[in-house]
């Protein structure tokens, strides 16, 4: 079953927006994680704005489909997304990392704001997502349920028990998204801990796997509307992605991964945001 | 005439079998250890309710925590020391941060495990357990009681520990008696000093309260079978009655229940007190009763704690 897709050039207006937003947001907290929040604005914009059955105005329905943030620190986007499709105010995005703010460092769950679960701690969404797409089989519902990875995430071991388990299970409801963005706190996670190849790794462990352009909101698209046709197994999408995409100064740096721009650099960064338009 | 022992992970069984009955929301997780925490009672009823995880306790707690977001009643399954010390930080994030119903069994409590040693004997969980928010502890004091908290556990919306024990323990309760998690029950009255004990422990108590009435030391004890939230009323009127506290776990002394009571006493009413548990070591093989001679946990070493307590 095909969907209706958006249109394309404003699903990558708006993945301008959202980046230019991350980066306000992230320097009004003065911390936050840069790099890995600006590598996943296209995931997590085609999820909200093309694959996922939701609605902002009844965040409880009990059909709409889950997503979980396993790479927890990639929050800003997440909340930028969701003020975007008015699961609150915009107002509220200033208020990141700050004391009393119900948008934590980390998120926490709140349904009613769109946050499905607590997560930040490296390994454990999967699992919660695993948790969500068993329950769903059990009692006959149709949801589906999608987790967003880092790459240097799947280092942990709790990745790996789950992606046993969801497979053992047969959960075609469950489909999973790595974002590839090749860069941990660390360094290149091919000096820090390699964790490639991954094609090979889920396909052994009994996944479909789908290996996209991860800034590509029509190959991610066509990537979300070929796992829905798989059954009997759960899939991921190996999405290839850039960390700190959209800024030349911030792109491959792992230096990016767990700081906010300061003033100047957010308008610098705003610049050659405006000339992407 | 030999005292009837009854392990109370049976008491888990049976309370498993209940709920499968009469709760349909309740899952079972097992990580491999199925027939020993007695997880298989229940999946033998209810296969379709009964989560296979392999040997995998991190995921199985997250796992949990999914299920349960999704009005499931999980209880996942395992020996105490893989529930609680390995997959600490999963029950601390997936669990209690989101203070869901997720129950998990930790059977093999203790060193009364015997010969399988150090590695599978579970000393710390109270301690681990306790330092999260949102998270109940309890030990069942035998298996009737432990049947009565497992029911309990299911019906309050919050993470529940259950510690259970491998080996026989003789019964302290009965059927009728009512059971409330955080309600300690006062066992045997007593003035001269308070024996507050939880677990397989409490049976020792009694048996030395026994010992000292007999030699004219009047002793109340109370079976501390939530340590937490602990039963603070209680424990602040023994400090007030009696001259004394003599708390006993089959646990370490770091963080245990003791150091809960003492929490409590030193900080309203300061009595002396004396904890009896593992001292901050590891366990070793042995047989149940040759082990809890020699960490001394019977009831002639509360009896020796007491006199000491006592000045006599």
């Amino acid at each position: 079953m095909m969907k209706k897709r958006p249109d394309i050039n404003e699903l990558k207006e708006k993945a301008i927006k959202i980046r230019s937003t991350i980066l306000k947001m992230l320097q009004i907290a003065g911390s936050g994680h840069t790099g890995g929040s600006l590598s996943e604005v296209e995931i997590i914009l085609t999820l909200y704005k093309y694959e996922m059955s939701h609605n902002s105005k009844k965040p409880e329905w009990e059909q709409r489909d889950r997503f979980i943030l396993s790479k927890g620190h990639g929050c800003p986007t997440l909340y930028a997304v969701l003020a975007d499709c008015g699961y609150f105010s915009e107002d509220l995005l200033w208020t990141l990392r700050k004391m009393g703010s119900k948008l934590q460092g980390h998120p926490q769950r709140n349904v009613p704001l769109g946050l499905e679960a607590s997560t930040g701690s490296l390994g454990q969404g999967l699992s919660i997502a695993l948790g969500l797409a068993l329950a769903a089989k059990m009692d006959k519902k149709d949801f589906r349920t999608y987790c967003l990875m880092g790459d240097g995430e799947l280092q942990e071991g709790q990745i790996w028990e789950a992606a046993m388990m969801a497979s053992f299970n047969k959960l075609d409801n469950l489909c999973g998204i790595v974002d590839n963005n090749k860069i941990q706190i660390d360094g290149f996670l091919k000096d820090v801990m390699n964790v490639e190849p991954l094609a090979e790794k889920w396909e052994s462990f009994g996944w479909e796997v789908i290996r996209v352009d991860g800034h590509d909101v029509v190959g991610l698209m066509d990537a979300f509307d070929k796992v829905r046709e798989i059954k009997g197994k759960p899939s991921v999408i190996l999405a290839d992605t850039i960390k700190g995409k959209g800024i030349s100064f911030m792109e491959n740096k792992a230096s990016w991964h767990g700081v906010a721009p300061k003033e100047d650099e957010v308008e610098k960064a705003l610049v050659e945001l405006k000339k992407q338009k | 005439m030999e005292i009837k022992k009854v392990p109370t992970r049976d008491g888990f069984g049976k309370g498993l079998l209940e709920l499968g009955k009469n709760n349909k929301d309740v899952v079972v997780l097992s990580a491999d250890l199925t027939e020993s925490t007695r997880a298989n009672w229940f999946k033998n009823e209810y296969s379709e309710r009964f989560v296979s995880c392999g040997v995998a306790e991190e995921n199985m707690m997250s796992v949990a925590a999914g299920m349960a977001l999704e009005g499931k009643v999980p209880f996942c399954c395992t020996f105490g020391v893989f529930a609680a010390g390995r997959a600490w930080n999963q029950l601390s994030i997936s669990v209690s941060y989101m203070d869901l119903n997720v129950n998990i069994a930790g059977t093999h409590g203790g060193i009364s495990v015997g010969p399988d040693g150090a590695t599978h004997q579970a000393l710390e969980e109270i301690t681990l357990m306790r330092a999260l928010p949102n998270m109940m502890v309890v030990v069942p004091a035998d298996a009737i009681e432990a049947k009565k908290a497992t029911i309990a556990a299911a019906s309050i919306p919050h993470p529940v520990y259950l510690r259970f024990t491998r080996c026989g323990v003789p019964l302290v309760s009965k059927e009728e008696d009512e059971f409330i998690i955080g309600k300690a029950k006062t066992l045997k009255e007593g003035s001269d000093l308070t024996v507050i004990a939880c677990g397989n422990m409490v049976c020792e108590a009694l048996e030395a309260a026994q010992i000292l009435q007999e030699q004219g030391v009047s002793v109340r004890v109370i079976n501390m079978h939530t340590p937490k939230p602990l039963d603070e009323e209680i424990v602040l009127k023994a400090a007030k009655e009696t001259k004394g506290i003599i708390t006993c776990e089959e646990h370490t002394v770091v963080g245990g229940l003791g150091s809960a009571v003492a929490e409590v006493v030193c900080q309203n009413h300061p009595v002396p007190m004396k904890l009896i548990g593992v001292k901050n070591q590891f366990g070793q093989s042995g047989k149940t009763e040759e082990l809890m001679k020699y960490y001394e946990l019977t009831a002639s070493d509360i009896v020796k704690r007491a006199k000491e307590l006592l000045g006599a």
